[in-house]
């Protein structure tokens, strides 16, 4: 019987749509791998059988009866923590908030229950998705399926590390300034960054309001395109939501693993590449140019000069917007409350306790900054600046996507770190988004596809971006690429990581 | 180069409602130094010329109708709640007026 | 807790020797049917907490997203108030800490309001005009109601904790603020008061709010503060709040002015404050101190995206006002030819809705203003109820007066039916039936009641005849005691003439 846990979500999809095998089958043996491996890789901090099973079951019953389902009903699931689930514990990985049910679903939650997908559980992540390795959940470290004693990327590292670990064929990650594709550089999986607006932020633990979209976390191009879809669409209930429908994504993903890319332009973006970024993650990165341009496709080299000033105008409107989004943390309506022991117990005083015991340190260091940045007498200087800076990105953008189709460069400077290794310096961690960032700030739509081994023997990405709205590009040149490396390494490159449990 | 005091972070913190003991408050100040010191940069660019952008997507008059939806239930209201009474939330006292 | 009564200057006085500078910011609730950024119902009195969704609770992960209707009613008021309307316009966070904030920030407007640079002129009671300066008006989100348990008298200090009921967070509120109101010099209460006023009235005419200030629909904050003379520079201001009525409105600017008056002549500087107003004595005392002096860092909605009303939009908005009430008024006073003092006393007593209806029930202007004015004044003052809360309708003194005008009674008799209608016996025209009140028209008991009086009395029958008509009042008087006064009285006479030759 073929292990259903190694299949991709469109070969499960169809093993389930021809009755080869059913949902709960399908959703058992991921439970069990789950039980099996997640001692070790911690990629959730919540399991839910009896929801997973039920669902499965429904799906199958539906499935029997003749009724017409969804492409992806009855594959399974895992979702983010930072994600509200109705019933499901939803702690974005923070003890502030360590046991609250949500009364409500996301909308991208709804569309997935809608569409039948058993819900596995829920993933672990940095507090508040602020982090890039997962290392500061306040519920413990998500390890590295490659090398348990690497990160696993953040702050989406638990989703990540479930699909690497071939615990969840899909799942939902968020990405604010890579929070996605870089944990899929350095896990060797697909994540993808939607256009800004594209899948509703309905249900989304807020972290930077204009910089945080929900998206794909998948081993294949075309199982990102087919969750995608699923999740993607206008939202009436989030007002930054694009009114248009999606382009054709999975026709897109479809188009470009016939292999052809003729008349594509590539733009090699000078600012993300060099210093910083470890040998063998840029000498991946020039092969896989090489294997676009054998696709057909013609690479120019494109400058972006202020996306040198992206990581500084990030760490500034991030946080600011956080620290007002994560004011309602309070001990007043729900989570966490504590009272001081000293003095008097007035609400002022619990708030603060209260945030002062449930905030980790980079939350607290993160919030103290925005504040910092937004406060009276620094708002032009720092918060005022940076969304400026946010202008002359986006004009680069778009006078680069006036050169070419597509913008490409490494997904992340180097493959994943110790656990550990970064911790002390704030900074060094918060280089690990340099080339993810600007596309957050511009608000345009990026992928990360695992383009190979590095000279450790450790995954790294290869990161394509698309002018805002045209998230089908992604899709296509994507496919075309994972193709044409899946040629030359004659398996997926997660065949190659270590075997767990 | 000190940017950031001490005295600062713990103004901000107050601000922000955040108790920090005294080690956290050194332990901040001199991570934010760093980190406002490095930022600061953006200044180097931001000219008056040049608008500030605070939404990425150019979308302008999104509304809703005036028409009524059902509302939470009262007991998922205050299902969370660490203190209610009455059905309502009961919270510490509140200093002063407002 | 003891309180050091400060000293009050007279009112007369301070006001001879400084001069008053007022500012006044009204909220005014708008009465749609959902809140200002989600669909949950807005109503009064409903239980606590049954009218709030995931985004008035300011729960994580929700959205808000912008009540149409709100904006209409925002733009209607600004168009009321002669404003500009702004052809684009964001939210923005104010962001401060309290249990009633459920996000611990309030979505409002702040260097971008809907509305801005206008005007109302002001009628006081004297009939002097005095022209209010508007600022701004913008549109804003309402805080939930904490009810504070125990504690003296239910005020904040000293309460042992509070309850928070948040069905009125989120509801709609438009804010206005005035510019200083200069040059009103000792009317500058009644200018406040009449101000308030005349707001509560445009609002109610635009059909915005329900505009009860007693309801706290509309809530009033005042500001005052004094110089030496108007060419002095502004001084020092208070901020006066809890204001719940016009007369309260009134008393805060008379108390604040002796109150500061008194610290100027001292010497002394006054405290910039926020303060609270007492409704049994009409003292202001001074609210908490803030500790964080408002830094309220302020930055744009990222949730939201600008409202830009096209001026089409404005142009349908403006085509569709009502007439304003100052509008109406002079109309009116054209239309009835009162005089200017008439007329005053008209508005003054609140009949000018009473009066108009009554007009459109048939009546002339000047019988409807002398029923009003008159007899039901004198009830109403009578009974200590409003003019308005009289047991009678305008088309009950429409139909009074058809009777008086055909002759079927007399003014004496229709006292009588208005006290009937008054008692609750039915319209007019019934309690002249039931009562049998009608005058009486047919000549023959007139002529019986007639010879009766003759033959009571026949030496007027000799005095008439030599010439002196002045006894005939004795007949006329006699036979209108004999019909109860069911005569008309011209008629009598000429009978009385005709019988006696």
């Amino acid at each position: 019987m073929t292990d259903l846990t190694r299949l991709s979500a469109a070969e499960l999809a169809e093993t389930l749509a021809r009755k080869e095998a059913s949902s709960v089958e399908a959703t058992r043996a991921h439970l069990d791998r789950i039980a099996a491996v997640d001692g070790d890789v911690h990629a959730f901090l919540h399991v839910s059988s009896d929801d997973a099973l039920a669902t499965a079951a429904d799906v199958d019953a539906r499935r029997a009866a003749g009724e017409e389902l969804h492409p992806l009903a009855g594959v399974p699931i895992a979702v983010k923590d930072v994600v509200v689930t109705k019933g499901l514990p939803s702690t974005a990985g923070s003890k502030i908030l360590e046991g609250w049910i949500p009364p409500y679903d996301a909308t991208l939650v709804e569309k997935i229950r809608a569409a039948g997908l058993p819900i596995l559980g829920k993933t672990n992540m940095d507090e508040f998705a602020m982090g890039s390795s997962t290392e500061h959940s306040a519920f413990g470290n998500t390890h590295n399926p490659w090398d348990l004693d690497r990160i696993p990327g953040g702050s989406g590292g638990g989703s990540a590390a479930a699909v690497a670990a071939f615990e969840a064929p899909l799942a939902i990650g968020t990405d604010t300034g890579g929070s996605i594709r870089q944990p899929g550089a350095v896990t060797g999986t697909v994540g993808v960054k939607p256009t800004y607006g594209g899948v509703s932020r309905y249900g989304l633990i807020a972290m930077a309001s204009s910089l945080d979209q929900a998206g794909p976390v998948t081993r294949t191009v075309l199982d990102s395109a087919l969750l995608h879809e699923l999740i993607g669409g206008h939202d009436p209930r989030d007002s930054t939501s694009i009114p248009e429908p999606l382009p054709p994504l999975v026709e897109a993903a479809r188009q470009g693993a016939l292999g052809d890319l003729s008349g594509l332009k590539v733009g090699v973006v000078t600012q993300l590449q060099g210093e910083g970024y470890q040998p063998g993650v840029l000498a991946r990165f020039h092969e896989s140019l090489e294997l676009l341009t054998k696709a057909g496709a013609e690479v120019v080299e494109v400058s972006c000069p202020s996306f040198d000033y992206a990581l500084a105008a990030y760490y500034l409107i991030m946080p600011a917007e956080a620290s007002s989004n994560l004011a309602k943390f309070d001990g007043m309506r729900f989570g966490l409350r504590v009272e001081p022991t000293d003095g008097p117990v007035t609400a002022e005083r619990v708030m603060a306790a209260t945030r002062g015991a449930g905030f980790g340190d980079e939350v607290k260091r993160r919030v103290v900054l925005g504040t910092y940045a937004l406060s009276a007498g620094y708002y032009d200087a720092y918060y005022g600046s940076a969304q400026k800076v946010r202008t002359l990105i986006q004009r680069d953008f778009d006078a680069a996507f006036a050169q070419a189709d597509v913008l490409v460069s490494p997904t992340a400077p180097t493959t994943a770190f110790k656990l550990g290794e970064k911790l002390d310096d704030p900074l060094a961690m918060y280089l690990n988004d340099v080339a993810t960032i600007p596309a957050n700030l511009a608000g345009v739509p990026g992928i990360s596809v695992p383009n190979g081994l590095s000279d450790d023997g450790l995954p790294v990405g290869f990161q394509i971006l698309a002018p805002a709205k045209a998230d089908d590009r992604l899709y296509r040149v994507g496919a075309a690429l994972e193709s044409a490396l899946e040629s030359t390494w004659g398996a997926p490159l997660l065949d190659s990581a270590p075997r767990l449990g | 180069m000190s940017t950031i005091s001490r005295d600062e972070v713990a103004r901000v913190a107050a601000l922000a409602r955040i108790d920090l003991r005294d080690d956290e408050v050194d332990r901040l100040a001199g991570e934010l130094d760093v980190i406002v010191d490095s930022i600061a940069r953006v200044r180097e660019v931001a000219t008056p010329d040049v608008p500030a952008t605070s939404h990425p997507l150019p979308l302008t008059n999104v509304f809703r109708e005036d028409v009524p939806q059902p509302a939470l239930p009262v007991a998922d209201v205050l299902a969370a709640a660490p203190d209610a009474q009455d059905g309502r939330f009961a919270v510490p006292q509140i200093l002063g007026e407002e | 807790m003891t309180t050091t009564t400060p000293a009050l200057v007279s009112y007369d006085d301070a006001v001879r020797r400084y001069d008053p500078v007022i500012g006044i910011e009204v909220h005014v609730e708008l009465g749609t049917r959902t809140k200002m950024f989600c669909p949950a119902e807005q109503s009064f009195g409903a239980e606590p907490n049954t009218q709030t969704t995931p985004v008035s609770l300011g729960l994580p992960g929700a959205l808000p997203v912008v009540n149409g209707t709100a904006v209409e009613y925002a733009i209607r008021i600004g168009l009321a108030l002669n404003c500009q309307i702004a052809e684009s316009c964001r939210f923005a966070r104010k962001n401060y800490f309290y249990p009633d904030v459920p996000k611990n920030f309030q979505t409002s407007q702040y260097d971008e309001p809907i509305a801005y640079e206008g005007w109302l002129d002001v009628e006081l009671e004297d009939g002097t005009v005095h022209r209010v300066e508007i600022e701004r008006a913008h549109m804003e989100e309402d805080a939930g109601k904490n009810t504070h348990v125990g504690g003296s008298a239910g005020r904040i200090h000293g309460a042992e904790y509070s309850l928070v009921d948040y069905n009125r967070a989120g509801v709609p509120l438009v804010e206005i603020v005035t510019k200083p109101i200069t040059g009103a010099g000792e009317r500058a209460p009644e200018v406040a008061r009449a101000y308030v006023q005349a707001l509560r009235d445009i609002f109610r005419v635009l059909d915005v709010s329900e505009a009860r200030m007693e309801r706290g629909n509309v809530r009033a904050d005042v500001n005052l503060s004094l110089r030496a003379t108007p060419d002095s520079p502004l001084g020092t201001r208070t901020e006066t709040k809890n204001v719940n009525s016009f007369r309260s409105v009134e008393r805060a600017v008379r108390y604040e002015i002796s109150r500061q008056a008194a610290i100027l002549d001292a010497g002394e500087t006054v405290i910039q404050e926020t303060r609270h107003f007492h409704e049994e004595d009409g003292s202001t005392s001074p609210g908490r101190v803030k500790s964080d002096a408002e830094d309220y860092r302020y930055f744009p909605e990222p949730d939201l995206v600008p409202v830009a009303p096209s001026r089409e939009w404005v142009e349908e908005i403006r085509a569709t006002l009502p007439e304003l009430p100052q509008a109406r008024r002079r109309r009116l006073h054209d239309e009835w030819g009162f005089a200017d003092a008439e007329m005053r006393d008209v508005v003054n007593a609140g009949a000018l809705d009473l009066i108009e209806a009554t007009v459109a029930a048939g009546a002339t202007p000047a019988a409807a203003r002398k029923w009003w004015m008159g007899e039901l004044a004198r009830r109403a003052k009578q009974d200590e109820v409003e003019l308005a809360d009289l047991a009678i309708t305008p088309a009950q003194i429409g139909e009074l007066q058809r009777l008086v005008d055909s002759g079927r009674i007399n003014d004496k008799i229709a006292r009588q039916v208005l006290d009937g209608v008054l008692a609750g016996e039915g319209d007019p025209e019934a309690v002249v039936v039931a009562r049998g009140l009608e005058v009486v028209s047919d000549d023959g008991p007139l002529l019986e009641a007639i010879d009766a009086a003759l033959a009571a009395q026949p030496d007027i029958v000799e005095k008439v005849r030599g010439g002196n008509q002045g006894p005939v009042g004795a007949i006329i008087g006699a036979v209108m005691k004999a019909t109860k006064g069911q005569a008309d009285a011209k008629r009598v006479r000429e009978l009385v003439l005709e019988r006696i030759g």
